[in-house]
């Protein structure tokens, strides 16, 4: 039972990490993009409806990258080259997003879809526990993971990364010494695009194998939420995504377990159990964000630290011409 | 501000109106969830999609759909009734105070709930379907062959009909098995197949090898499949997310009783009316018994034959509260007062009720 819980927390968490390292490296630039939500849910339906149509989930999973990667190349044309409101442009990216990706799939919807196949490694996924956690999961699982590595790596390791983060520190120095703002934060938005139509396809090739309008439910906005909360650090993106697939997942069990499974529980431990389920399910659901952001906030108590770390143009507009 | 967007999304980009044709009656439905979600919001379209069939030109639709429970609401009927609707169908629970607000603005405008009680101007009617004649049924199905004596049940959002749903789920399974065990999960939303998925995989990680749901996307149907338990259809008949997978479903069918209505307005006959349908009115209908064997799905025919003639209620005594009191006594039938706003369990739900 406990392979089967981290797996599924895997499967919660992954789709969150997905985006929200991609938005980490569009906020590192200091282009605040609040159309994460838009881009993951078109992902979703040009994942589901070329795999649908081609029978390859493979084919599926690399449309849905692109698709993301030109939706937001649509928000990053208006932001960077015409230097709309950031915000404001975000906001109609996602509303456009799930206008267009509902329009879309409106075939596509009740008819039942393929999945992504694991990769499964031999002998090491025959591991208790960790096995199947590790050795034998969806593709996107490996990636989402090893994209918070590269991501990591390429931020704070090489010339580029650090390049990036002075663009996104302060844009008109970065252009005064004759770097192409514009150029980086296209990139830059382009990877993010690319990344959140990938968590897009994992909603609907791994996650359910179904296409329906605005399943995404939000997610978009929580990877947001995500990069903030871990103050724009890729492996505090890592652990509060898994922190609130666990939560979300546990608390889900926690209902599930009926208080006549644990009679056989010593006395102390029962009545503990008791006090658990007398909790209303409500806040059960509402407890996996409001322990993320108690976490991440605790551990980015560090005013000056944090303050680092916040890019200083992040959503401002760069014109080098006015 | 996720709020926001959707009802922002609600009211500009979902809006679409069907039906251009010379008509005389304006039927608007106002939708919960999105109309693809196969579920519940589907039924009702297809209800919509039924008075056009039946009044072809002598009518004219339209529909707003994923439309936020709350405030936003009463602008989406404001909207509607300022738009010519002459008749506005909102089909969630959670547009109770909005409906009766704004039908106290536009005497002239027929307004009907689905799943309301609250009647507070003569131009509101409420309606309902007694889902809960079904859930008997797939409760006996569940106890019947259930190997672990355990289902699970994914539930939405704490109202009456959906505690009435688990209740008579248990009754109908103590009818069959006194020990049988129902475990609760509560997602709190109406719809998301992300998390209705989780909800189903931690159920049957905890041993349920029967999923149920109340709440409305296919997503359980599937884990289900893909876990080798079987489980049952929620609202629509769910049978090609799980051919080997579901058992039954109960599918609302409102065609019968929306034609009804709108001819009524076009007739001029239109009067306040609570009505609550089932098996008998052919509201409540069940999806052909599969994946079980013959003598269950004898059982099964059975009982909805004796539902559908009325000669048997679910909610017949003796029937125990949760907490050891005495509801109902042999052979008293529970009452409609009660059972619209049924808000505690009958003995043997494990489960604590969300206020």
């Amino acid at each position: 039972m406990l392979e089967n819980i981290l797996l599924t927390i895997a499967t919660a968490a992954t789709p969150l990490l997905l985006a929200a390292i991609g938005e980490l490296v569009v906020e590192r630039s200091g282009v605040l993009n609040l159309g994460v939500e838009g881009i993951m849910i078109m992902g979703a339906v040009t994942g589901f409806a070329v795999s649908l149509s081609t029978g390859n989930p493979w084919l599926g999973l690399i449309a849905a990258t692109i698709a993301g990667a030109l939706f937001s190349q649509l928000f990053a044309f208006l932001v960077i080259t015409i230097a709309t409101n950031q915000v404001a442009t975000g906001l109609s990216l996602t509303l456009l997003g799930i206008g267009l990706s509902g329009m879309i799939g409106e075939s596509f919807v009740g008819q039942p879809g393929v999945k992504l196949p694991t990769l499964d490694i031999p002998i090491l996924s025959d591991l208790p526990v960790v096995g199947k956690l590790l050795f034998a999961q969806d593709p996107l699982f490996y990636l989402s993971i090893v994209l918070v590595f590269a991501v990591m790596w390429f931020l704070f390791r090489t010339r580029t990364g650090l390049t990036l983060r002075s663009i996104g520190d302060n844009h008109t120095s970065a252009h005064a010494l004759g770097i192409s703002v514009h150029k980086y934060r296209y990139f830059a938005v382009m990877f993010g695009g690319a990344c959140g139509g990938m968590a897009g396809a994992h909603l609907t090739l791994v996650y359910t194998s179904q296409w329906i309008e605005n399943m995404s439910a939000g997610r978009g906005w929580i990877a947001l939420a995500l990069v903030v909360f871990a103050s724009w650090r890729p492996l505090r993106v890592l652990l509060g995504a898994y922190l609130f697939g666990a939560i979300t997942i546990v608390q889900l069990h926690i209902q599930a377990t009926n208080l006549r499974d644990l009679e056989s529980l010593p006395a102390p431990l029962y009545w503990l159990a008791e006090i658990v389920k007398s909790i209303p399910s409500q806040f059960l659901s509402s407890l996996p964000y409001l322990a993320t952001i108690l976490v991440l906030v605790i551990i980015s108590s560090n005013r000056r630290l944090t303050l680092i770390n916040t890019p200083a143009s992040l959503g401002r507009p760069f014109v080098p011409d006015r | 501000m996720k709020k926001l967007l959707f009802a922002m999304a609600a009211s500009a980009a979902a809006i679409a109106f069907a039906g251009t044709a010379e008509a005389k009656v304006k039927a608007c439905y106002i939708y919960v969830g999105p109309v693809g979600d196969f579920g519940w919001s589907y039924q009702h379209d297809q209800g919509r999609l039924a008075v056009e069939e039946a009044m072809g030109d002598e009518v004219e639709t339209a529909y707003l759909e994923s439309v936020p429970e709350g405030p936003d609401a009463e602008r989406a009927m404001e909207r509607f009734a300022r738009s010519g609707c002459n008749i506005v169908f909102a089909t969630s629970f959670g547009y109770m105070e909005q409906i009766n607000a704004v039908a106290g603005k536009f005497p002239d405008v027929k307004f009907e709930h689905a799943t309301g009680y609250k009647r507070d101007h003569p131009n509101v009617s409420t309606y309902g379907s007694k889902f809960y004649q079904g859930r008997y049924i797939q409760g006996q199905i569940a106890a019947s062959i259930s190997k672990a004596g355990v289902a699970g049940y994914i539930a939405s959002v704490p109202i009456p009909e959906v505690v009435r749903g688990i209740n008579s789920f248990m009754l109908g399974a103590q009818s069959v098995n006194p020990d049988f065990s129902v475990k609760v999960v509560w997602v709190n939303e109406w719809f998301n197949p992300g998390k209705e998925s989780d909800a189903a995989k931690a159920l049957i990680d905890q041993g349920a090898d029967i999923i149920t749901q109340h709440t409305d996307s296919t997503a359980p149907m599937q884990v289900a499949a893909e876990r080798g338990v079987k489980a049952f259809g929620q609202a629509s008949d769910m049978i090609k997310f799980g051919p080997e997978t579901q058992l039954t479903a109960v599918v609302d069918n409102w065609a019968p009783y929306y034609i009804e209505r709108v001819k009524a307005v076009a007739d001029g006959t239109w009067e306040q009316i609570d009505v609550w349908h089932g098996m008998a009115e052919g509201n409540v209908v069940m999806a052909p018994y599969k994946n079980m064997p013959d003598d269950v799905k004898a059982k099964a025919e059975e009982t909805q034959a004796a539902i559908t003639s009325g000669e048997f209620e679910p909610f017949t005594g003796p029937i125990t509260k949760q907490d050891g009191t005495e509801w109902l006594k042999e052979g008293e039938k529970a009452d409609i007062g009660t059972l619209l706003g049924l808000n505690f369990y009958v003995k043997g739900v494990d489960d604590k009720l969300p206020n």
